[in-house]
């Protein structure tokens, strides 16, 4: 989708606001909705690629309004009533309707036999839709020149728009990954490798660009072409 | 986020029949709302976003990172093997996580300064760096690390030589980058714990270089 979130390249967005000495959260709602947002990942009920399509789906206007953990409040209240597991008039009452479904929470099944950060960690890990897989075979070498496919996908994609009907080289394989534009519609993991490729910068953004500096960007399979 | 940007964001939800809920506007409250609501039902365990706060707020951070940094530094066997298997040569540390099973290390030198970037979001190295900061997920840093990176080295107070390769990293996958700075001048006589005190959060994305001791970061 060539939406608000497909930011590289833009220009304009403003002054980068650094701050000294920042807070992992910065109030305690933060915090709440961070867990709140994992707990219910580790349920597996959407996967990250859907969870990130969630996020770009936001109004435009929305988006750039909104800080980032109130992205991430819409689309959990969002999710929620889209699978079923709340109602609009639960979320606005915030409590649930008499006789409603109770369930055991996901992420505490899996830390109460291991509280460490480690077991919290192990627990989160399992939501990350990737992993190796030897048999399948990769459709491009290390030291190829390839071309970024000129693609725009309605739906969700890891392709940034800067990108596409690029030429780069590549320069590491990084194994095989699930294929985030199905596994965000529910339509199949469609495993397959990632490259990191490498753009000259002139390349994406022509002659006002140093002549030796470069963009990577990891690149699955469906995304690339020969040149 | 200011009070009229709410009231605008708002009137904007008001023109959305899927999204109208009649829900109070400010954060905290809807918060407040959804984990009553997620714990009674069931779903959410209070005790584990407890745990899951205190995890990033005291237990995984830039510090982590640090640690890595400074060993690599001291010790060329670890190096090799960071640079070969980051993962593996990170847990060696003990340091293992949800955004981080698939991590790549790459080294600054003097010919090439590597800058990490998630152009689409906020994909960052949560075992080795805890959780992003604002600016790191913000429009301004996304939008411009990739198509003027050395604009944004020089707005963090970077000097990179014209003749230095600026390699941009934008995390558009599972791939998590951890930056190697270079080893300051100064410190050839320092052991591996005074090395990860001098290393910072910042020179770990590669916004900037690790100053050397005495110069101010």
């Amino acid at each position: 989708m060539n939406g608000v979130h497909d930011m590289g390249g833009m220009q304009d967005m403003g002054p980068i606001r650094y701050e000294q000495d920042e807070p992992v959260f910065h109030a305690a709602w933060e915090g709440r909705i961070y867990g709140i947002n994992a707990s219910l990942r580790a349920r597996g009920e959407w996967n990250l690629d859907a969870w990130r399509h969630q996020i770009e789906l936001l109004p435009p206007a929305d988006y750039l309004q909104m800080t980032y953990y109130e992205r991430w409040l819409r689309i959990n209240e969002q999710l929620v009533v889209k699978h079923g597991l709340a109602t609009p008039a639960e979320l606005a009452a915030g409590s649930a309707n008499p006789g409603s479904a109770k369930a055991t929470p996901a992420l505490t099944q899996g830390m109460t036999q291991d509280m460490t950060h480690a077991g919290v960690a192990r627990h989160l890990g399992r939501g990350i839709p990737s992993s190796h897989d030897p048999k399948t075979p990769p459709h491009f070498q290390v030291g190829q020149t390839v071309r970024a496919r000129n693609i725009h996908p309605i739906g969700h994609t890891r392709l940034p728009r800067y990108a596409r009907g690029k030429v780069g080289a590549i320069v590491r394989d990084h194994g095989v990954y699930t294929f985030p534009d199905t596994n965000a519609h529910f339509q199949g993991e469609k495993r397959q490798h990632v490259y990191s490729v490498r753009f000259p910068a002139r390349e994406l953004w022509g002659g006002q660009a140093p002549p030796q500096d470069s963009v990577h960007l990891d690149m699955w399979d469906d995304y690339l072409e020969r040149v | 986020m200011s009070a009229a940007a709410h009231n605008m964001a708002n009137a904007h939800d008001h023109n959305h029949d899927h999204d109208h809920q009649a829900i109070p506007s400010d954060p905290a409250l809807r918060v407040k709302a959804l984990e009553s609501l997620l714990v009674e039902k069931g779903l959410v365990d209070p005790t584990a976003l407890d745990a899951l706060v205190d995890t990033f707020e005291n237990k995984v951070g830039p510090r982590n990172g640090a640690r890595v940094v400074a060993r690599a530094w001291v010790n060329p066997a670890y190096k090799k093997r960071l640079l070969e298997d980051a993962p593996a040569a990170i847990a060696e540390l003990g340091y293992t996580s949800g955004q981080g099973e698939h991590m790549v290390a790459i080294e600054n030198g003097p010919k090439v300064h590597n800058l990490v970037v998630c152009t689409l979001c906020s994909c960052y190295p949560w075992p080795v760096l805890g959780l992003p900061p604002v600016w790191y997920k913000s429009a301004a840093y996304r939008s411009r690390a990739v198509i003027d990176p050395r604009g944004v080295l020089r707005e963090f107070g970077a000097q990179i030589d014209e003749d230095v390769e600026v390699r941009v990293w934008d995390s558009t996958a599972e791939l998590r980058y951890l930056v190697i700075p270079e080893r300051p001048a100064g410190t050839e006589n320092w052991n591996e714990a005074e090395l990860a005190a001098l290393v910072t959060r910042d020179a770990m994305v590669g916004v900037a270089k690790v100053p050397a001791p005495g110069e101010k970061a």
